[in-house]
């Protein structure tokens, strides 16, 4: 019997303590502003890449129209 | 430029995206922690995936119809733009699985089921490669397609929810609940997902633009 009242004292007080516990975000990270840096890194990135994207898209549509002067 | 409208969208869409998706407030969850951000950019690709493939039986559809090389070339490029959104969704699961429940590969229903459904796909390409006359080549592909597409929606759809699975939204609760996605993180999500299926949809079209104009090229030299 007292080993049983002993798992579920265990047991309440690991969830009590659970329940205390601060869920662990990268609070530190924005506080110093770091996030901003990786932002700025990624939104660099998909500027890049778009950018190529809209090359390809005009470099085609050159195409397309020397195409349609041949034909 | 009126005709380009959808490409600045999927842009702005995707800026505001990596902006908001880093820097506003998500619901603090243990295990997932600051990962529940990966869901703009994980989930989105399933969405892509899904639409590509969509658009791509939609013109295998229309190719048994009236049979024209234009609808089988959309057929295959959207199939291609599919399938890369579907790599890099289940990579990016992958990663993702590694850090929240314990390994890359952990046999979850939803993995295995993605894995197969990718398969399926992967063998329309085996199937278009391995068929010389351009003609048979279309309509039997064109038939896989329509097969395909629905071999993959019940497997990512409809299998990993009838047993039990770790993957959100999944084992029994369909679609996303309140405790899956807030409304913080839907302002961003929903926004995410339009701007991934515009590009895909972007980079889908120029693929098919290059093919179109390489099949008049080979219409002049023929004529010439």
């Amino acid at each position: 019997m007292r080993k049983y009242l002993l798992l579920v004292f265990l047991t309440l007080s690991s969830l009590a303590t659970q329940a205390q516990q601060e869920v662990e975000m990268a609070d530190t990270m924005r506080s110093e502003g770091k996030i901003y840096v990786v932002v700025a890194i990624l939104c660099l990135i998909l500027f890049g890449l778009i950018g190529y994207l809209a090359l390809l898209d005009r470099k085609v549509s050159k195409l397309e129209k020397r195409l349609s002067e041949k034909k | 430029m009126a005709k380009n409208w959808w490409k600045i969208l999927s842009v702005l869409l995707l800026i505001y995206t990596l902006i908001a998706g880093f820097l506003m407030a998500v619901p603090r969850l243990v295990i997932v922690n600051e990962t529940v951000r990966a869901l703009y950019f994980h989930v989105p690709m399933w969405f892509g995936m899904v639409v590509m493939f969509l658009v791509s039986t939609i013109y295998a559809v229309k190719y048994l119809k009236t049979p024209t090389v234009k609808y089988d070339i959309l057929s295959v490029e959207f199939a291609n733009t599919g399938l890369v959104f579907g790599l890099l969704g289940i990579f990016t699961g992958m990663i993702w699985a590694n850090y929240t429940w314990g390994s890359p590969w952990h046999g979850d229903p939803k993995q295995n089921a993605a894995a197969i459904a990718l398969l399926v796909y992967l063998a329309y390409f085996v199937l278009r490669g391995s068929v010389d006359n351009q003609e048979q080549r279309s309509r039997l592909s064109a038939v896989y397609n329509i097969f395909a597409f629905a071999a993959m929606i019940p497997l990512i759809f409809i299998i990993p929810r009838m047993t039990s699975s770790m993957h959100p939204g999944n084992g029994g609760n369909p679609g996303f609940n309140t405790y899956d996605l807030d409304s913080r993180m839907r302002m961003v999500f929903y926004p995410a997902v339009v701007g991934w299926i515009l590009l895909g949809i972007w980079i889908a079209t120029l693929r098919i633009r290059m093919r179109k104009a390489e099949e008049q090229i080979l219409e002049i030299e023929d004529y010439a």
